[in-house]
This record gives C-alpha cells, structure tokens and sequence, in this order.
C-alpha cells in the first residue's frame, strides 16, 4: 500500500480527517523551508504538499506567487525540492509528500527521469496544475512505474459528464478545489461543500481533500466534516512572509510561527468530527 | 479527421483534434478552466458550421472595420532598395490602426452567441486592447483589460484610448509588468469569473481552441492578399514576410500559402539588444519546446524550466513564447524565422515613414528591416509582400527617446 492509502486509512481507522498543510520549496530560503517540513509532522500535519516554485503561477493568488518569487530567488529548483524531500525521508518514513507545481519545470526535467528521481526521493504523489486528465499521458506510466501518485483537480466547473474522464487514472486522492478561482482569495461556504461533496463521493472511492480559500482552524474543521482532508497553503505562507526583515531574510520566530499555526490548525481538524457528534446529540 | 479526408496532402488541415501542430499546441490549464476551453471549442465548431455566423461576420468586417485593406505597392521604398518589388499589406488602415480588429471581431460575436456578458483581454501595447475596447463599447459588454505596468508607462495614448472607450485597465505590476504577466492575470480573472466572461486572447497562442480560432479569423488578410496580387501582378508572390510575437498577423498572411512551396515565409522576431545579449524576444531563435500558457511552443527559459523575461524595444513583441503553430512551421522547415534588432527596426521605422509616407508600428518596423536586407539581393521581377499590421502612432513616444527628441 502506498503511503497515502496507508495514511488516510489510517486516519479513517482514527475517525478522523487529515490536515494537508502547504509549504513552498525554498521559502524564504533553502534551509527555513527544510525546517518547517520537518516540523510539521511533529506539530500535526498528517500529509505535506510541497509547492515547486515557477515563475509563472497562473493559478495562484498573490501569496503564493510572493512565495513562489522568494523561492526562485533563493534558488530553489526541482532537483533541490527532491533533495529536500530526501533530506526529510531520513528522519521520517510514514509522512506522505506531495509535489504540487506546474507542467514546465518537470517537462524540462525530463518526465521519465523526474518521475524516477521523486520516487527515490520519497516523494509520494503530483499535482501537476496545469496538466489536465486530457494531456496526463505525459506523466501517467512514468508516474506509475515510480509508484507516484496522480492527485487530480476537481473544481466546481466539472459537471457529472466530464467527472470521470477527470478520476480516469487518478489516484491517492482527489483534491476538490472549493471555489472558482485562484488560490488564498475567497472560501467556499460548507454549505456549498455539502452540495458538492455527495456527487463526488459517488463517484469515485478515493480520499477527497478540500482546498483553495481554507484559512482558519474553524475552515479547516468544516472542510473535514464533508470531506476526508483539508488542504491549508496561503494563510500559513502569510504568516512565514509576516515574520521576515525587510530584506525577506527569515526571523529568529519564522519556523516556529509556522508551526505554531499548524498546531492550532490541526487541533482544528482532529476535534471536528466530535464536536459535529456532540452537536448532533444536543440537538 | 474528417479536414484530413477533404483535403489530402495539405499544411492547412491542422491542428489535430487534441488541438495539436504536430507536438506543439495542446490544453495545458487548470481543471476549472477546462469545461470552458471545451465549451469554447464546441461553440467555436458551431459558429463556423453556421453560414449566419460567417454573414455577420463579414458584414461588420466590411462596413466597421473597413476591409479589405489595400495592397501597396511601395514604389519608393522598391527603388530606395533596388531589388524584389515590394507590396506592403495595409493592415493599419483597419479600424483602430491594427489586425487585431480582425480577430476582435470575430471572437466578440462568437462571446455573444455564447451569452457571455463581461469581456477580459490582455494586452502587449495595447493593439489588441483597444480594438477589444472598441468592440465591447460597440456592442454595449463590460470590458476589462489587463496590461503590464510597465507597458501601460510606455503605451500611454493607448491606455488613454481603452479607457475612453469605457475599459477598465487593470496594471500588472508581477514580473517585469510586460505582455506574459498580464496575460498570467488574465487568466487568474477568468478562473474567478467563469460564469459570465469571455476571454478573448489576441494571439495565436494559449490552449486550444484559441490558436486556430484566432488563425482563422486573421486569415482573412492572406486571403485578400492573394487575390489582390493576382489582379496586378497574376501571379503569387516570392516571399512573405512578417513581425512575430505571438505571431497572428504572421500566421493570419502566412496560412492561405503555406500549400504554394514557391512562396517563402518568413516570420521576424525581436533580437532586442542582440540575439546573444540575453535582452531579446526570439523564442524561436533563443528559445526550445516548453509550456506555458496552455499550449506547448518554442519559449524562452532557463535550464530548470523557469520562463524568462523577454526584452523588445517594441512592447507588442516581448512576449517568451510564440503561436504552437508557428513552432511546427518551424519544425517542419516550412516557414523561416529570423531577427531583427531594436536599431535595425528604429532604422526601418524611419525609412518606411520618409519614402512611403507610412509611419509603420514598431512591430512591423522588424519586418521591415528585414525586408530591407533579402530585397536587394533579390530579382527585380521578384516580389515580396509583407504584412503592415499596425499604425505606429502609439510609439512615437518611444522612438523620440531612442532618438534623443523630447516630445
């Protein structure tokens, strides 16, 4: 079983949703960053994505763009992102990572010898932003062969006739991006995500993670009473860019800030599903 | 297919149903834009089955943007070179001083059939977003329009213009505030908004539909070209040549010849400070396969697959990559791609505005020069044609500074 079945298995086993907190490669600098992934399983996270910075984020909102910038600045690439992933794999087998980016720093790359050095790397699955199902022949065997996971978007755009040319081939989980719209503006209300979720669910049988505009303990708890992960990147990445000088050099607080808001996010996720008990009983 | 099996054997069936020039094209963007693309795509294919659609179309193309546009003969500029008779392809006379009227037109009445009702579009020197302006003032729809901060300092009438007619001009100050960035917003708008807008590329660029709907419609300058020349010359011409940024109004004269092997195509890019000075916009010259805003082209990065930033003193040419299918015109060696330095376009600016009284758009100055280098190596009953897309009003503010004249 891979490391992703085998942690949301787990974490079903526990009655429990997973918390997904995001870092970027090389935010603010190389070795900050390598810092807070190896915090982060430790203050609570129970998968990380990693976000490979690209110069040209079509998809993201103006935090992680920020990030994305100070990650290039800093000089991260995809083979540092891999080495920091290797790094993190000496100290802790059982966290599963995720590569989130886009199509063209892994096209130049090569996709065969990416996918081979990210499965040695222990890097666990993909979400390749701008790669839809129509275009993943690209990445899909190679992925497979490395035991790479293809983690595919979702969004409210799909209708119920193009859902499963989109789960064709996909695998881990489903990441279900919760508004129209680019990453850390809005967020979708659970009552929206109570419409959502059920046409999802039926059909398809993997993990379904919530994203995009999740921000607060009290989001993050929301997203995992309908769903089975939540997804948190632009509120934890302003919370890294609030603690740097003014020339974007980290703080002597900037990892620990980080991970202190992980905590309270996964305080959050893990006390969601009974407190809703609760309530269900009162009421 | 089914164009395959109508027309055995010829360039101009692409792209493929995966949208694809060979392995350039494609629809590279995220999930929630793909059910639009597709709808795009279905509405595109209905429109041009619909003999409605192609009347409307000619009508306002006709009687609004004022075609067809004249072909040239620019007797001057031919005995100033002295060689191959050179006709120029009077594009700039077009409503609101460009091609991008052409393609305008046809993708607003497409943006209305399809009930759209708010209008974004991103802009370079703001060719393509005035006559989107223009449009969205002329049909009454909202209409917003995204332009590199940089590019709005160096464009300022056009600026003006897009806000006279009603857009909104939203400044992107991301990256160097050029073309690429604005069309990064753009595309960051239409995920936002995707219930009521309608994204109208300017170029032969960006995921399928977009680089064969835009071909198509700036097709009609090749077309009108041939039969024109036919009327005075009776015959085809040597060499076609044309600006390339994105690379429609290239692609919009070059199409209707790629079948004619005797007729050269030559497509000019912007060499900037020098191809090698690492100031330039050749993707084709300087760049290699990549993706980026939804298709796979020639684009100019680095060895991690980083995108680059591209310098022309021309803001409607410093784009990193180019239309897919000029990317397999290029493969294919069917057309010729060269470039042109920021000098030698200023040189041309000026000896086109003092021999034929034209005073070309930046853009088109490249062509120019380059025109003014094969001519008088050629025959004297050789002909080239090239295609002056834009008016250069909008620039005289830039030549005036490389030339040392406050205005």
């Amino acid at each position: 079983m891979s490391r992703i079945a085998a942690r949301f298995a787990a974490l079903r086993q526990a009655g429990r949703g997973a918390l997904i907190p995001y870092l970027e490669a090389g935010d603010p600098d190389l070795d900050t960053a390598a810092a807070i992934l190896r915090g982060m399983p430790g203050a609570g996270a129970d998968l990380i994505e990693i976000g490979v910075p690209f110069t040209d984020p079509m998809a993201d909102g103006p935090t992680i763009q920020a990030a994305s910038k100070r990650g290039l600045l800093a000089g991260a690439t995809l083979g540092r992102t891999l080495s920091m992933v290797a790094s993190f794999r000496e100290h802790d087998v059982d966290t599963p990572i995720i590569l989130m980016g886009y199509l063209n720093p892994i096209d130049s790359y090569g996709p065969a010898r990416f996918c081979a050095d990210a499965g040695r790397a222990g890097v666990d699955g993909l979400i390749v932003v701008d790669l839809p199902s129509e275009e993943a022949d690209l990445l899909e065997n190679h992925a497979a062969e490395h035991g790479l996971d293809i983690i595919r978007l979702v969004a409210p755009t799909t209708d119920e006739v193009r859902l499963p040319t989109v789960l064709q081939g996909s695998s881990g989980f489903i990441y279900y991006v919760s508004i129209t719209g680019v990453t850390g503006t809005r967020t979708a209300s659970e009552a929206d995500l109570v419409l959502a979720l059920p046409n999802l669910r039926k059909a398809t049988d993997l993990p379904v993670a919530i994203g995009f505009g999740i921000r607060t303990p009290a989001q993050a708890a929301a997203a995992v009473r309908v769903a089975d992960g939540a997804v948190v990147a632009s509120a934890l990445i302003e919370t890294l860019a609030k603690s740097l000088d003014r020339h974007g050099q980290a703080g002597p607080d900037t990892v620990s800030l980080v991970l202190d808001q992980v905590r309270m996010l996964a305080e959050g996720v893990r006390t969601a599903r009974v407190g809703a008990q609760v309530k269900e009983i009162v009421a | 297919m089914r164009r395959e099996t109508l027309r055995p054997n010829t360039l101009r069936s692409g792209p493929d149903e995966r949208g694809r020039f060979g392995i350039f094209g494609g629809r590279f963007v995220a999930e929630t834009l793909m059910p639009l693309i597709l709808e795009l795509d279905q509405a595109y294919e209905a429109a041009k089955a619909d003999p409605e659609f192609r009347r409307e179309l000619d009508y306002y193309l006709k009687d609004y943007v004022g075609r067809p546009s004249p072909l040239w003969h620019a007797r001057r500029l031919t005995a100033e070179l002295g060689g191959a008779r050179i006709y120029l392809k009077r594009e700039e006379l077009n409503h609101t001083g460009s091609h991008k009227l052409n393609n305008v037109m046809g993708q607003i009445l497409l943006a209305r059939r399809m009930g759209r009702t708010r209008i974004i579009a991103e802009t370079g020197a703001g060719q393509h977003g005035v006559a989107t302006a223009t449009v969205c003032a002329l049909f009454g729809m909202k209409c917003v329009v995204y332009m590199g901060a940089t590019d709005c300092e160096r464009q300022k009438p056009n600026v003006f213009r897009m806000r006279l007619l009603g857009a909104e001009v939203h400044a992107v100050t991301t990256g160097a505030g050029t073309l690429k960035d604005a069309m990064n917003d753009a595309m960051r708008d239409w995920v936002a908004n995707v219930a009521d807008t309608y994204y109208l590329i300017g170029t032969v660029a960006g995921p399928h539909p977009y680089p064969a709907m835009v071909r198509d419609f700036q097709c009609v300058i090749g077309d009108e070209t041939r039969v024109q020349l036919h009327e005075v010359e009776g015959r085809l011409p040597d060499a076609v040549v044309a600006s390339i940024g994105g690379g429609s109004n290239a692609m919009g004269i070059f199409h209707p010849f790629l079948d004619d092997a005797s007729v050269r195509l030559i497509g000019v890019e912007a060499a900037g400070r020098g191809l090698d000075s690492g100031e330039q916009a050749a993707s084709i010259s300087r760049g290699r396969p990549g993706v980026l805003h939804g298709n796979r082209t020639y684009l100019l990065q680095d060895e991690h697959g980083q995108i680059q930033e591209a310098h022309s003193i021309s803001a409607g040419l410093d784009y990193p990559g180019i239309g897919p299918e000029h990317s397999w015109l290029h493969d294919i060696g069917r057309a010729e791609y060269v470039a042109i330095t920021d000098d030698e376009a200023l040189a041309a600016f000026q000896l086109c505005t003092s021999t034929e009284g034209i005073i070309p758009a930046l853009e088109c100055a490249h062509a120019l020069a380059h025109v003014a280098k094969i001519a008088p190596a050629m025959g004297k009953d050789e002909i080239i044609v090239m295609n002056l897309s834009g008016r250069g009003d909008k620039d005289i503010f830039t030549v005036a500074e490389h030339l040392g004249v406050s205005l």
